[in-house]
């Protein structure tokens, strides 16, 4: 989670992201940093998000960005 | 001869009155329906004595929006778009060049509009849309209008930090769309999926050619760029073939790996422009749309749309660049050296661009219109204007136009044309900051603003956020102990852009 944070904060350093659930829902994130986030959890990470996980439901907040990578993790 | 854009509308709603024109998620107009509601707000902005003035154009982006444009033009006025996300400084800047009298907002931006620092009158589409057309006085204002009056102001980054108005007449509008029309094979047929704002010519693609040839336009909502399988289930829901779009709305769809499980059914035609499209995703594209035209465009807003196409009919290979190609017939292009004269194959000079589809010049700006839209200097023998783009372009053996780069701070990203000096002039007004220098990482695709001050990294992403358009807002901030800088005292941005490099790498390593 600790690392998550850290690529969201470097992107966007003026958002508490710990608190915030409408990152999606209050155009936060725009397309360009969900490119951006989708290539850092890939190389961080070492997952590969399919574009089906590429839905606004699961980058509304970074709980449930985290939940995304644990599960594609369990999946290997 | 055509002289007036309306009068696309005007055939086509003769031909296929009940044909879907615009649509929206939300709302759909006929071809008739614009029709009414243009000539009713045309005529009442009519009864209120505008003419060849502003009128801006404060709506959320939907059908509406596009008879809010339409109508203001049956008035002889012509149209400014500004955006409701655009932050409140902009517009306080655009407002200060234009003066307008005249604004229509919509009963979700009644609010916002009541609070600009604006004296004119707002009108709310939703009153204005149903007014008793007058046939005679728009037949009156018809009568007196002429094809290089204006059309639309849009606006366009400048590197001092105050946006420049481009404005464009009926005559380019129409060269435009006719040259584009022809490049792209639009019909009745034609279904576009639009994705570029109201509030940049961009949007002329579709807009225009719908009424010329009476085809349709789905307006698709702006979220749907970050979700990719969500685009592809659009496009596919409602049949759109042609798309005219900024490439990194392209590749973010090949990049993701979409194709894998589903590709565009129905799309047979793909202009893309405004940036490099990186091969490796062009040919993902290729590949899974074989029998696709994939047309790439470029030009700039001072040449109304577009300028130059190049049928990207091949793959190509890792090292080659897509070309930008050759002018649309009606405009020419000039590769200008330094000592003005004409570049030879292989030798680079500015591009510059000649035609009926060059803008009038800047709104209430005669500095900067004079700087950009010059003599011709192969010709000394009478008037006769070129713009000068600032882009540094060469022909190539087979007589193609390849950009090469630009001459000064001016950056393309994500489509959006953009002064790093812009964004350099909002940052150094902050109180407690002491210099700014912004980069753009080209391979990153990212803008990097770098500073000194006594201001926290999140403060300063804030107030950027509040100031400037969200595309403006620099992907990365970082804050400097001192700013380099060359010999001369300049800001060294060249060792900044090492620093920076040198910084990623170093974490990439970590």
């Amino acid at each position: 989670m600790e690392e998550l944070l850290e690529i969201l904060q470097e992107m966007h350093p003026d958002v508490d992201f710990e608190l915030c659930d409408t990152l999606i829902d209050d155009k936060i994130l725009d397309s360009f940093d969900i490119v951006e986030l989708v290539s850092e959890i890939s190389n961080t990470f070492d997952v590969r998000i399919p574009a089906e996980a590429i839905v606004p439901e699961n980058f509304n907040s970074a709980e449930t960005i985290y939940a995304l990578i644990e599960s594609l993790e369990n999946e290997d | 001869m055509q002289t007036n854009l309306l009068e696309y509308l005007e055939g086509t709603v003769q031909r296929v009155p009940d044909k879907p024109a615009y649509v929206s998620e939300r709302e759909g107009l006929s071809f008739l329906e614009v029709s009414e509601r243009s000539r009713a707000i045309g005529s009442f902005l009519g009864r209120q004595g505008y003419r060849r003035e502003p009128v801006v154009i404060f709506m959320r982006k939907s059908p509406y929006t596009v008879t809010a444009f339409f109508g203001t033009i049956y008035a002889g006025c012509f149209y400014v778009p500004i955006d409701e996300e655009m932050p409140a400084h902009r517009i306080e800047l655009i407002f200060e060049n234009l003066n307008p009298r005249a604004m229509i907002c919509d009963a979700e931006t009644r609010k916002a509009a009541e609070n600009m620092p604006y004296k004119g009158s707002i009108y709310q589409y939703e009153e204005i849309c149903e007014e008793p057309e007058d046939k005679k006085l728009l037949l009156d204002i018809r009568r007196n209008a002429l094809d290089i009056d204006p059309v639309y102001i849009v606006f366009t980054s400048g590197s001092t930090g105050v946006p420049k108005g481009v404005v464009a007449c009926h005559r380019s509008v129409i060269d435009y769309i006719e040259q584009l029309s022809k490049v792209l094979n639009f019909s009745e047929k034609t279904i576009f999926g639009n994705q570029s704002p109201f509030y940049f010519d961009a949007c002329l693609k579709e807009l225009y050619p719908t009424a010329k040839f009476g085809a349709t336009t789905y307006l698709i909502p702006k979220e749907l760029f970050s979700f990719p399988v969500k685009l592809v289930d659009f496009l596919n829901q409602y049949k759109i073939n042609t798309v005219c779009w900024v490439v990194s709305a392209l590749t973010m769809i090949s990049g993701f790996g979409v194709f894998e499980t589903k590709k565009p059914e129905y799309l047979h035609t793909i202009a893309f422009g405004s940036e490099v499209f990186p091969v490796r995703q062009f040919n993902i594209w290729k590949d899974t749309l074989p029998d696709a035209s994939f047309v790439n465009l470029y030009g700039p807003t001072e040449a109304t749309g577009m300028s130059c196409y190049y049928r990207a009919d091949r793959k190509f290979e890792p090292d080659e660049v897509i070309p930008v190609g050759r002018p649309f017939e009606n405009t020419q292009i000039l590769l200008l050296k330094e000592d003005q004269t004409l570049a030879a194959e292989g030798e680079e000079g500015e591009i510059c661009i000649r035609g009926t589809a060059v803008t009038l010049g800047y709104y209430n700006d005669f500095q900067r219109t004079g700087e950009a839209f010059v003599q011709n200097p192969l010709n000394t023998s009478y008037p006769d204007i070129i713009y000068r783009t600032g882009d540094i372009g060469k022909y190539n053996q087979e007589g193609e136009l390849i950009f090469v780069s630009r001459r000064d701070y001016q950056i393309k990203h994500m489509g959006h044309r953009i002064e790093l000096g812009e964004i350099e002039a909002c940052a150094a007004k902050m109180d407690k900051i002491r210099s700014v220098c912004c980069i753009y990482h080209k391979e990153q695709e990212k803008i990097i603003l770098f500073y000194t001050g006594e201001m926290e990294r999140g403060d300063v992403a804030a107030r950027l956020k509040e100031a400037l358009p969200r595309y403006m807002v620099p992907n990365r901030v970082r804050k400097l102990e001192t700013m380099p800088l060359t010999p001369n005292g300049k800001l060294d941005r060249v060792s900044l852009e090492r620093e920076y490099i040198q910084q990623i790498n170093k974490k990439k390593g970590e």
